[in-house]
């Protein structure tokens, strides 16, 4: 551990106050100190081990270890500068980090606090600290607020960070009914794009008798655009664990599910090591913290289906069974794993429970919407400058998000559309750019708040492209089990093939719009229904395009290769 | 074709004792950490072991994405195909590594080091196009650095 010696690390809490006390003495030994704060998540993918290890050894040469800390973070939100840093005690963001130069990062600014410009937010030493940065001024972190400010394979540095206190709070001075009330006044939504109010969803679950009731984290972040969980899960697993044993008390379940995608193998690596040192600390399995409350939570990887991700298709999969949806009602709430009263909510749901329960529901919904409350993760990608992991109130504007946080279109491009929700949602175009986010908004412009994924495109998108790729996607994921989805979507895909491929007619318009009409009224489970929204979306905000493709059989965006005049073709790419 | 030894597939289940059918696909996730694949023959024994119907086991191994009931790679290349990366390039790295490998998706080279697949999305958007190795992630990924990259993997 690189906590002090004289903090007994690694017991059993058997307390709220004991926990407490830990948490001050941590919090003691940490102030101040000099910490190097390394995304080892996200920056994976573009050298963050290197840098990391390069810090390390540096500061052994250097003769620091003691004074200077080098800390294994989950992702700092500035995505497109990775791999990032951030530096305490002065907070300094510095992005597009390059071993050659850490001994001089190390000396000027971990020593001194001195900025070098190279590696600022726009190469700019005015925006070197996360509260100067437009990226981080246009943000409220509440979900985040560990997320890369702690080992997230330390517990002790998620208690250090109060993490755990709201459980102690709910399973020793509350009664679980007075819980699920507390979720209900602060009317929280489900954040896996459903938006169904979660503390009613647990009151159903409560009003049916059953011999078990359990409880389900819905970690299969199918989505394709969508990194929310897998960030929290990587960079702040205790957060999550503390909302799964705060919600499982409020329904009395003893038995706790977290169903992860096998695609996010830092994220299983992280969140088994989570409830590891959880239970080692009394904070999970048995009497936790002297509550006399019980509680196992188990992991199952998930085995590379999006339907499974549907919350009837979860529970068939948990149930050893091919991940196919099942008739709703009845609803898992009612009759879920085996049968019995089953609650299956989104990661960053149940990170927002120790939040409500903290501060009271009340508090809670003092921000956002009128009927969305608090704060939602996007995942911003595409063509935005910052991509990235970004957190803000409900009731934002898109151009706050793109333009604000997101710093506007790479190379001053010009912004088409935002495509949010991924396969079940839709592109909301430039018109629509202060449109305040809530569920609502968005279902009347034809998207859907989704998961959370954002991404933007610019004019080099094929609108009409995208809406086949995402019925593409749609058509492969289908679990096969009802004729309109099964059929449907391969319908409407070769439908938009022909289009693309410039043999499309008018007719072929109004027939996409009668048959999605159809998948998205008869289909049984969520994937269908929503599968031609992406279709039915771009018809409705960008018609001249498609009818670019039909009429003048051209593609605008130069995307199509069969609409491109032939000089333009010859490095031909494959259709998909 | 030679015998498989059946002795590994058994130490799994005595690890993950007792297995009932609600264990099907973590059992099969496990014999497939094991062997690379699901062989046909550890699948019958499994069932035999276990009671669960070896149609059952079939069923999910089809059903599930994940599993291969054939030799699979050393190392298997998965190229996002997710939204962000569709729109920043992944046709162009797609091709690149289809010619550095010689093969296409869903296929293994014939030194069995390398199976090349597309995966919905890994979750790494920001730094899209990317490709995956076997648990590394590649990000911003230069069609340029194919041979490169791969050489890494032996």
């Amino acid at each position: 551990m690189m906590t002090d010696t004289m903090i007994d690390t690694g017991s059993n809490i058997a307390s709220p106050e004991a926990l407490a006390a830990l948490r001050d003495q941590l919090a003691a030994a940490a102030e101040g100190r000099r910490r190097v704060l390394v995304c080892s998540t996200g920056c994976l993918a573009i050298g963050a081990r290197e840098v990391e290890a390069t810090f390390r050894s540096e500061v052994a040469a250097a003769g620091l270890i003691g004074e200077v800390d080098v800390v294994q973070t989950g992702c700092h939100g500035l995505c497109a500068m990775a791999p990032v840093a951030v530096i305490e005690p002065y907070d300094i963001v510095y992005g597009r980090n390059r071993v050659k130069y850490i001994p001089d990062v190390i000396s000027q600014t971990v020593m001194n606090g001195d900025v070098i410009r190279r590696f600022c937010y726009g190469r700019d030493a005015e925006m070197a600290h996360v509260e100067d940065i437009p990226f981080y001024a246009h943000q409220t972190k509440r979900v985040l607020r560990n997320v890369g400010r702690v080992d997230p394979q330390k517990i002790d540095d998620a208690i250090q960070r109060g993490v755990y206190e709201a459980a102690g709070k709910a399973l020793t001075t509350m009664a679980p009914d007075e819980i699920v009330e507390e979720v209900k006044t602060s009317a929280l939504r489900g954040r896996g794009g459903g938006g169904f109010p979660a503390g009613l969803k647990w009151e159903i679950c409560k009003q049916n008798p059953g011999k078990d009731r359990y409880l389900i984290c819905n970690a299969d972040e199918g989505d394709p655009g969508a990194f929310m969980d897998r960030a929290l899960l990587e960079g702040d697993p205790h957060s999550v664990l503390e909302g799964m044993i705060i919600s499982a008390y409020a329904i009395e379940a003893t038995k706790g599910f977290i169903y992860v995608r096998a695609e996010y193998p830092i994220a299983v690596t992280h969140i088994r090591r989570a409830i590891e040192e959880a239970q080692e600390r009394g904070l999970l399995g048995d009497n936790i913290l002297g509550s006399g409350y019980s509680l196992d939570i188990e992991v199952r990887e998930g085995a590379g289906a999006f339907v499974c991700g549907e919350e009837t298709a979860m529970i068939a999969s948990l149930e050893g069974e091919r991940g196919m949806a099942r008739p709703k009602p009845p609803y898992p709430a009612v009759r879920g794993y085996y049968g019995e009263p089953t609650i299956i909510n989104n990661v960053e749901t149940f990170a927002n429970v120790p939040l409500i329960v903290d501060e009271g529901g009340a508090t809670f919904a003092e921000s956002g919407t009128e009927g969305s409350k608090g704060t939602k993760i996007f995942a911003l990608a595409g063509q935005v400058n910052n991509t990235g992991l970004v957190e803000v109130p409900m009731g934002a504007t898109i151009r706050e998000i793109v333009f604000g946080v997101g710093g506007g279109m790479p190379r001053n491009r010009e912004f088409k559309a935002v495509q949010m929700g991924g396969p079940s949602g839709g592109c909301v175009p430039a018109a629509h750019l202060d449109l305040p986010i809530d569920y609502d908004s968005l279902k009347e412009v034809g998207a859907i708040m989704g998961s959370g994924g954002m991404i933007v495109m610019d004019n080099t998108t094929c609108i009409v492209d995208i809406a086949r790729y995402f019925i593409a996607f749609c058509a492969e994921e289908s679990c096969g089990l009802c004729a309109p989805c099964r059929l449907g979507t391969v319908q409407l895909e070769e439908i938009l093939n022909r289009i693309t491929e410039g043999k499309g007619s008018l007719e072929d318009l109004d027939l996409l719009e009668s048959l999605g009409e159809v998948v998205q009224q008869t289909s049984l489970c969520g994937l269908g229904q929503t599968a031609p929204n992406p279709v039915m979306s771009t018809l409705r905000h960008f018609r001249d395009e498609y009818l670019a493709h039909v009429v003048d059989k051209t593609c605008p965006a130069g995307v199509c290769t069969a609409l491109l005049p032939v000089e333009a073709t010859s490095g031909k790419e494959k259709s998909r | 074709m030679t015998a498989v030894d059946l002795g590994p597939a058994r130490a799994v289940l005595e690890s993950m004792a007792p297995v009932d059918h609600g264990h099907a696909i973590p059992l099969l996730q496990n014999i497939q950490d094991t062997y690379g694949y699901l062989p046909r023959e550890v699948i019958l024994d499994l069932s035999s072991e276990t009671g669960i119907p070896a149609s059952h086991l079939f069923g999910l191994a089809t059903f599930y994405a994940q599993f291969y009931l054939e030799e699979h790679g050393r190392h298997t290349v998965r190229v996002c195909r997710g939204t962000a990366c569709h729109v920043r390039g992944r046709k162009i790295i797609q091709d690149a590594i289809d010619e550095e490998l010689g093969i296409g998706p869903g296929e293994t080279t014939e030194d069995r080091r390398f199976s090349l697949e597309t995966v919905a999305c890994v979750g790494t958007c920001f730094l899209a196009p990317v490709v995956m190795i076997d648990h590394d992630y590649f990000g911003n990924f230069d069609p340029k650095r194919v041979g490169e990259i791969m050489g890494g993997y032996e």
